[in-house]
């Protein structure tokens, strides 16, 4: 069993008198993909906008332990959960910078390097401080992603003009160029077709075993969530309802109630639904 | 106001004078609503108050003109062919995209013709001070520009900091009597912390929000230097501002006692239009370096994430970019170069009041960059020759310099809504690049 890597405990989200999360706690595990599973608004999002600094839990720590320095999620502002605790994310939506292109992307997300690198702008303005070597490598670094997502041929394209499926995979290129140690993916197969929800599976699988990262993502895709999660949590109406392996929650009676609907007093949780 | 029904006879047989004619007749009763009081009744003095003269015949040619250029207007609609505004589009987006290939060239020929102006026209002290007056605009557009075009942030009281480096150079010279240039340095710095200070409350801002608070900024600059008299003079202005010096040459015909004047010591006649050249070499220096800055800092981190911020500051969060820090540089940054300017300005005029720094600066200023094309410098550059150099060429006209500068805006926002020279090359290219669109946003 891996190591914890993020520890969320006792997470409660409320929006005036609307309680989005309740009491929710869990484990995602390094090199690991963990999946958040649930119907439509059980607060994946609100776990994940919680965790990445977006919105300020009302209740609860969200500890990100990186082996040898922890941090609180919770307390840190959402470019610092980036750029201190290394924690990367993509939007449900996608949310790529559209008019600059693709390679561009790709170093914009390696910003705090270079930003050293060239003295803070100083050093750099007049071509001193290694920064012409650390861009080269940050070129590199987006290289070597562009070749992963299938996507160096089009590296001098505008973002916004790449096709949808494209788009996704450009903005899991972009977050891992910020060297994340977890990286948080909301809904990565929407709108993908089955062959290129296939190749998200190999890329996701690849980041886990060949960077050794831990992976959380929120997604409706079964096949995608079967296919490659080691662990599941299923969220209903902000409180967890079941936790653990694939076929372990694919059993859960607590599941299949929240998904299919109850037997016996169908007609009311159905009109609750509604 | 064009008809479908008058379209789909108009296609079949040449002209429909019919929908014309309705069209036209549409169009001058509005002509007629809007003249009737606006053209008809003029208010007059007389003995014991204002009267009312009416004009009709006025009204009534008014109505005609209107009548017959919406006939003829529409008529030659049906006529010409229609040009698609995506082909438009694409045709500009070429222009542009051609304009930014030759612009290595097209940025060294217009050097070459900004450094020989004062050669070729040194006799003409009038070409020398329009063209210094156009470079001022262009450097401001520059300046703007990184705060608009490149950060995307929209700056309506920019002109705020074209007062606070107008007066810093002011006062600190009349002061203290330090020369230009130790003073231009600071009033650059002092502009860019009004930059830091306005940046942080608007933070949070984005668009209009933004737009108005920015605007009320420049207001409340300009009226601070209108009623703090102990320290401005308010509205008597700052006069006998020092001029600057040629390497400690002073531009004097009778210097005073030791020290040399710059016809004396290079042994030519003396002539006021020394001077004139000077500062326009001057100004010319201050926007090469505005626009150096500029080039070089877009291919630096910090200007990339300033376009990144623009395109999305939400995805920025998520990379780890702090967008205070990011906003406050554009802020501070376009704020220096607007300082920068403002001593110039205050050094060439000799005399600065807050009648030169009121919001409609600010809106001139904006319209070069908006018009050129935000982000673009080239696109800078030509929309200050025309809007500058333009309503300078048309001094007689002053009545209806308003009017022109109203149309010119229209038709741009109708025909080019991303400004003339709307066309972004990447700060870097990847070599195997086979494939290479540009400007298609």
């Amino acid at each position: 069993m891996n190591r914890p890597l993020l520890t969320v405990e006792h997470l409660t989200m409320r929006f005036g008198g609307l309680t989005a999360i309740d009491d929710v706690s869990f484990t995602a595990r390094d090199r690991e993909i963990t999946a958040i599973i649930g119907p439509n608004g059980a607060g994946k999002t609100t776990v994940f906008n919680c965790m990445t600094g977006f919105y300020k839990p009302t209740v609860g720590r969200l500890t990100l332990d990186r082996g040898d320095r922890k941090f609180l999620l919770e307390r840190l502002d959402d470019y610092q959960v980036a750029q201190r605790a290394h924690v990367g994310r993509t939007f449900q939506n996608i949310r790529l910078f559209p008019g600059m292109s693709v390679l561009e992307n790709l170093i914009v997300a390696q910003h705090n390097r270079l930003m050293h690198a060239s003295g803070f702008t100083v050093l750099g303005l007049f071509g001193f401080g290694g920064y012409v070597a650390a861009e080269r490598a940050a070129i590199d670094k987006a290289r070597y992603w562009l070749d992963r997502v299938n996507l160096t041929e089009r590296a001098d394209v505008n973002a916004g003009a790449l096709p949808y499926g494209a788009q996704r995979r450009l903005e899991i290129a972009r977050a891992m160029c910020t060297d994340p140690v977890l990286l948080c993916l909301d809904e990565p197969a929407a709108g993908l077709n089955p062959r290129e929800s296939h190749e998200l599976n190999e890329l996701l699988r690849f980041v886990r075993d060949e960077h050794k990262i831990g992976l959380l993502l929120i997604e409706h895709d079964m096949s995608v969530v079967m296919g490659i999660s080691d662990h599941i949590i299923v969220l209903d109406y902000g409180r967890k309802i079941s936790d653990g392996s694939p076929a372990e929650v694919r059993s859960d009676p607590a599941v299949i109630r929240a998904y299919l609907g109850e037997d016996e007093d169908e007609a009311k949780s159905a009109g609750d639904r509604a | 106001m064009r008809t479908s029904s008058g379209n789909a006879i108009g296609v079949n047989s040449g002209f429909d004078f019919l929908a014309a004619l309705k069209e036209a007749g549409m169009a001058a009763g509005v002509a007629l609503a809007l003249s009737f009081t606006i053209i008809g009744m003029r208010t007059t003095g007389q003995q014991g108050g204002l009267g009312v003269e009416f004009r009709w015949n006025a009204v009534a040619i008014a109505v005609v003109l209107v009548f017959i250029g919406r006939f003829l207007l529409v008529l030659w609609r049906q006529r010409a062919k229609p040009l698609a505004s995506a082909d438009r589009d694409r045709m500009m987006d070429r222009v542009g995209a051609m304009v930014q290939h030759w612009s290595k060239y097209l940025g060294a020929a217009l050097f070459a013709g900004a450094v020989a102006i004062p050669l070729i026209w040194s006799d003409n002290r009038y070409v020398v001070d329009v063209s210094t007056l156009v470079l001022t605009y262009i450097m401001l557009g520059w300046g703007l520009n990184i705060v608009v075009g490149l950060a995307g942030l929209l700056d309506l009281g920019y002109v705020a900091f074209y007062a606070v480096g107008a007066y810093s150079y002011a006062l600190i010279a009349l002061h203290f009597g330090w020369s230009f240039w130790i003073c231009l340095p600071l009033a650059g710095i002092l502009a860019a912390s009004f930059g830091v200070l306005l940046g942080f409350p608007v933070l949070r801002l984005r668009g209009d929000y933004l737009a108005i608070v920015t605007l009320g900024f420049g207001e409340i600059i300009r009226i601070i230097l209108l009623n703090w008299y102990s320290f401005t003079k308010g509205p008597d202005g700052l006069s006998g501002i020092p001029r600057p010096s040629f390497f400690g040459l002073e531009f004097t015909r009778s210097p005073d006692d030791g020290v040399t004047a710059f016809h004396e010591f290079f042994n030519i006649e003396y002539s006021s239009v020394h001077r004139v050249i000077f500062l326009y070499y001057i100004i010319l220096a201050l926007a090469l370096l505005t626009n150096f800055f500029t080039l070089r800092i877009r291919k630096l981190p910090v200007g990339r994430a300033w376009e990144a911020l623009r395109e999305d500051e939400i995805a920025c969060r998520s990379l780890g970019i702090n967008p205070t820090n990011t906003k406050l540089t554009a802020f501070a940054i376009g704020a220096m170069f607007a300082g920068f300017a403002g001593s110039f300005f205050a050094t060439r005029q000799g005399f600065i009041s807050p009648e030169s720094f009121n919001f409609g600066e600010s809106a001139v200023i904006l319209a070069i960059v908006v018009l050129g094309g935000m982000g673009s410098q080239v696109g800078v550059v030509l929309a200050a020759v025309v809007l500058i150099g333009g309503t300078e060429l048309f001094r007689e006209l002053a009545l209806y310099r308003m009017l022109a500068f109203g149309i010119l805006m229209v038709a741009i926002m109708v025909w080019r809504p991303r400004g003339l020279l709307a066309h972004r090359e990447p700060t870097l290219l990847l070599g195997s690049a086979t494939e290479r669109t540009g400007g298609d946003r």
